[in-house]
């Protein structure tokens, strides 16, 4: 069921955001990344397999079973992405500003059809 | 550990510090800025040619560093191989230039150039140096990042128009990226390229086509960014619209596309890879022999001369791309030599550019093609008397650079283009077995002896219309030494890479075997043991 509901969501995430970057306006397109990455980063989270009350991080004590750990690195990866996506679509905002104020127009080719 | 173990990070630490440091001062101080650049650069350029020199001996495995000191596969390496430090030569020579350019005015036209310029560098060794693929995308991202700040550099509606494709499109990329970093994780474990190597192999059969797609997915990344057709239109406006020295830098952006593609193609999806072998091949010289044609037409449809150097750009990624694909190593060899070669003369094109344009009015370029469209009757100019154009000494030199530039983007000879298009196409015939060769070969052959000659074309007819019998008369353009060195000093580098040609023949010679039998790589990355900390030495 998890499996299920989790690759609904990010087929959802994905599909729409897909939809928005191809529209014209440069605000639907920055939404639309957005939840491409939404979807992308619930998707490198999924690829560590489903597992659900295990942590990822070993205690330390005694011999260590793996079983009983979840896979850390795509966590890590996760978190990488999260910050990387966060700052790249705050300087695209920027520049979406930047555009909107030279040329008028929200457009994504600075002009009207 | 020694002084000397650490020179395999310097090529990212030195332009992370440097950045970062510039970021203190203000843009009134650009003198001083522009000192610690240039210094920081020229360094650069010492540190990749002490890596070359490393790199380039007999028998040697690959260098490799363990960042925070874990062995392979479990931490991430640095590897410095024969390709990544010719890489990292290229890088430093071009930026070089670039950076001299710049000095005349654009670094003065706007925010922060000087750290951009740094972290642009940052993210290049770094995209070149790591071995491993999740360090990899971070260091695209670095980059990216960079030339972000860079292409809308000097502003303008043009350049925020296009930057804003750019990125968008780029961003875009990078979602691939990732979706395809983490299916590879997935279905192997690992993201280690040389543990990749080793486990890619013995992927079980239901879990080879999840993998052939994510290999896939990544290589849409990878081909994004090296404006492979038809992810490319985003390219000739943006590289046109870009600054010139950040557009001579960006010539070498397209080439981490295709370096990535190099590196990853033979590693992964080479003889070794078991059922995989050769997955995607077809695939890239179809669409490199597409490109080049692409390309080839937009050379000849340019009329402006940046949107000329842009499609450039496209028909030498395409050549590389066809020749990636028909993975053989005496091809590859050739196309190292030609990416070389390709990226000096673009990047020396697009510093030229700037320059002749400057001679021009804006308007003079809209009505020369409009004169040339409606009958500008050469009858009519036969009354002048013929007593032969002045060229004024600026305009003299600036041509002649021209003409080399012509002469090395369409492969005529003496020079290096015509030596690396010759080492591709020679090592292409010779493809296969029993001289048979292949009817792709004869496409490729075709493809790349016809780009030659409409690049000629193009560059004839621009040549002459801006040196010879400029429709109207421009003024001369007041050119700086700093402006006409760099651009100098490419060529020059094209010349030694003629004279020299043995040598650097040797080099990527070795390089290419590296490559398509990269057991001394994986070997290298995979024994590389851990630096004992001085805790463990003093026995604690």
């Amino acid at each position: 069921m998890t499996e299920l509901t989790l690759s609904l969501g990010i087929g959802v995430l994905v599909g729409s955001g897909v939809w928005l970057l191809l529209r014209p306006r440069t605000y639907q397109v920055i939404v639309g990344l957005s939840l491409i990455a939404y979807g992308v980063n619930l998707f490198i989270f999924s690829m560590g397999r489903l597992r659900s009350g295990v942590p990822p991080v070993l205690d330390g004590s005694g011999i260590v079973d793996p079983a009983a750990y979840t896979d850390p690195v795509p966590q890590a990866l996760v978190l990488t992405a999260i910050v990387i996506g966060f700052a790249t679509t705050a300087l695209f905002l920027v520049v979406l500003l930047v555009a909107r104020g030279l040329t008028g127009s929200d457009h994504v080719d600075g002009r009207e059809p | 550990m020694q002084l000397a173990n650490h020179l395999d990070i310097a090529p990212i630490i030195l332009p992370l510090v440097t950045g970062a440091f510039l970021l203190l001062f203000d843009e009134r101080r650009h003198t001083f800025k522009s000192l610690v650049n240039v210094a920081s650069t020229l360094g650069l350029l010492v540190i990749a040619w002490l890596l070359v020199a490393q790199a380039d001996v007999e028998g040697s495995m690959a260098s490799v560093y363990l960042l925070g000191n874990w062995a392979a596969p479990f931490g991430i390496v640095l590897v410095v191989d024969r390709l990544s430090a010719l890489m990292l030569l290229l890088t430093a020579l071009l930026a070089n230039a670039a950076l001299v350019f710049s000095l005349a005015r654009w670094h003065k036209g706007g925010q922060h150039f000087h750290s951009l310029f740094q972290f642009l560098l940052m993210g290049l060794n770094g995209a070149f140096l790591t071995g491993d693929l999740f360090n990899l995308f971070v260091f695209f991202e670095v980059l990216l990042a960079a030339s972000y700040g860079l292409m809308l550099h000097g502003s303008g509606v043009t350049r925020v128009r296009f930057g804003m494709h750019y990125i968008v499109v780029n961003l875009g990329a990078s979602m691939l990226f990732l979706i395809g970093v983490s299916l590879i994780y997935g279905v192997t474990g690992t993201l280690n390229m040389a543990d990749l190597a080793v486990r890619i192999p013995a992927v079980a059969a239901q879990d080879r086509a999840l993998l052939e797609a994510g290999t896939a997915i990544l290589g849409i990344a990878f081909l994004t960014k090296a404006g492979m057709w038809p992810l490319c239109f985003w390219l000739p406006g943006a590289y046109s619209a870009a600054a010139a020295p950040v557009a001579a830098m960006f010539s070498i952006m397209t080439k981490v596309g295709v370096y990535a593609v190099l590196r990853l193609s033979p590693l992964l999806l080479g003889a070794r890879a078991g059922d995989s072998a050769s997955f995607g091949d077809i695939g890239l010289l179809t669409a490199g022999l597409v490109t080049m044609a692409f390309g080839t037409i937009g050379v000849l449809a340019s009329q402006a001369m940046a949107r000329l150097a842009s499609y450039s750009v496209l028909v030498s990624s395409g050549t590389l791309l066809a020749a990636v694909g028909m993975a053989d190593a005496g091809v590859t060899a050739g196309a190292l030599f030609y990416l070389v070669s390709s990226t000096l003369t673009i990047g020396a094109l697009f510093l030229l550019v700037e320059l002749v344009d400057r001679s021009q009015d804006p308007a003079a370029n809209i009505l020369a093609v409009t004169m040339e469209a409606y009958g500008d009757d050469p009858e009519e100019e036969e009354v002048v008397e013929e007593v032969g154009v002045t060229l004024p000494a600026t305009l003299a030199i600036l041509g002649l650079c021209f003409v080399l530039c012509g002469l090395l983007l369409s492969g005529m000879p003496p020079l290096s283009g015509f030596l690396g298009k010759f080492a591709l196409l020679s090592a292409a015939l010779s493809t296969g077995d029993d001289n048979a060769i292949s009817g792709m070969a004869w496409a490729f052959f075709a493809v790349l002896i016809i780009s030659g000659l409409f690049a000629m074309v193009a560059m004839l007819r621009v040549g002459i219309r801006t040196f010879w019998a400029p429709p109207i008369e421009g003024v001369v353009p007041r050119v700086l030494i700093v402006e006409f060195a760099p651009i100098a000093l490419l060529l020059a580098l094209c010349v030694v890479m003629t004279i020299n040609a043995g040598p650097v023949m040797a080099y990527v010679d070795a390089t290419s075997q590296s490559l398509h039998a990269p057991d001394a790589y994986i070997e290298g990355v995979l024994s590389a043991r851990q630096v004992p900390s001085p805790k463990m030495e003093a026995g604690l």
